[in-house]
């Protein structure tokens, strides 16, 4: 009987002062869409510095980098923790001779579409690790590829909730509708990383998604 | 670009009952030898991502090897009734036959385009 009382005097006490475990928000797109850009911004708005390099070459970020303990304040004062992950951009093809259009040497080319190959690799590993994500998607480009279908349907499959942030909306081709029209089912909100456009309806959107 | 190009169809049963890891390695062995594979049905979203994760082990294996472009068309038919949907539906759970997969090597297929329609595949020169 006394076992009994101090175990359940201990499940309460555990249960009062164990700390909410920070979820863990994944940044997943194809290559160029603006992840890394998207990070800099959230990790600069509420911790005041960037968490990796973005460039127009593609596939600069080739390894999982992740941002721990980001806390951000939604207008109504509710507090926010995350871990921030950004991922290497999912490709089904990856050709050194395209990185040499960027003026790389056919060494630093090979080097670079080798690590290419292993971070798509790892950013498909990770998917089962998240709790929300959100996809990136360029609002400039086509949303009907495969590589976008390919990520939202494992998303799905694996119960994931999913934010859509159409990104480069300050750019003259941007269309966020025909990503609305391309997937009616999901949350979608067009931003544009770079410059802080729409961001105040971005972050609104992230309370809902991991509410 | 080899001068000839090979269109292989794979019917649904050649693969209904391969495991995941033998319908993956069949369709990436058969993209390796620069066939472009009409694949009667679709690729579960976890068959999909293990043809991705392949593909970038075979781009790193091989130096003739750049990846692989694909899509699968769902033929929308209108109009359809109540019961003529839920047999769809059902049909669907145990492998849409309607679907059609393509893939191919992206030395040979530089894009493929879709709309509800018709697919477009734009060959490299």
């Amino acid at each position: 009987m006394i076992i009994k009382i101090n175990n359940f005097i201990q499940r309460i006490f555990s249960n009062l002062f164990k700390k909410k475990k920070n979820v863990k928000i994944g940044l997943y797109g194809p290559t160029n869409s603006g992840k890394t850009t998207l990070a800099n911004r959230i990790c600069k708005d509420w911790i005041g510095e960037n968490m990796g390099k973005a460039s127009k070459v593609p596939h600069e970020t080739r390894e999982i980098q992740q941002k721990e303990k980001v806390q951000i304040k939604s207008k109504k004062g509710k507090i926010l923790n995350f871990n921030l992950v950004d991922t290497p951009g999912i490709a089904t093809k990856i050709d050194y001779k395209d990185f040499m259009k960027f003026k790389m040497s056919a060494k630093e080319s090979r080097k670079r579409a080798k690590e290419a190959t292993k971070g798509v690799i790892e950013s498909i590993k990770w998917l089962d690790d998240m709790d929300c994500v959100l996809v990136v998607l360029d609002s400039t480009e086509n949303p009907y590829t495969q590589v976008n279908i390919t990520i939202l349907g494992n998303l799905a499959a694996r119960n994931i909730p999913v934010l859509i942030v159409g990104n480069k909306i300050d750019l003259r081709k941007s269309d966020v509708k025909k990503i609305e029209a391309a997937f009616p089912q999901y949350d979608i909100v067009g931003i544009s990383a770079e410059n802080g456009h729409n961001i105040e309806e971005f972050y609104e959107s992230l309370f809902k998604l991991v509410k | 670009m080899p001068k000839n190009i090979t269109l292989q169809f794979i019917p649904y049963a050649t693969i209904a009952y391969l495991s995941s890891y033998q319908r993956v390695k069949l369709l990436i062995d058969l993209t390796s030898e620069n066939k472009i594979l009409l694949v009667q049905g679709k690729l579960s979203p976890q068959e999909e991502t293990d043809l991705i994760s392949e593909t970038m082990k075979r781009i790193g294996k091989s130096k003739r090897f750049k990846g692989i472009e694909l899509t699968s068309f769902i033929p929308k038919v209108k109009h359809l009734t109540i019961l003529q949907n839920m047999v769809e539906r059902l049909a669907s759970t145990f492998g849409n036959r309607d679907i059609l997969t393509v893939i191919g090597p992206a030395t040979i297929v530089r894009e493929i385009r879709k709309d509800p329609t018709k697919i477009q595949l734009f060959l490299r020169k």
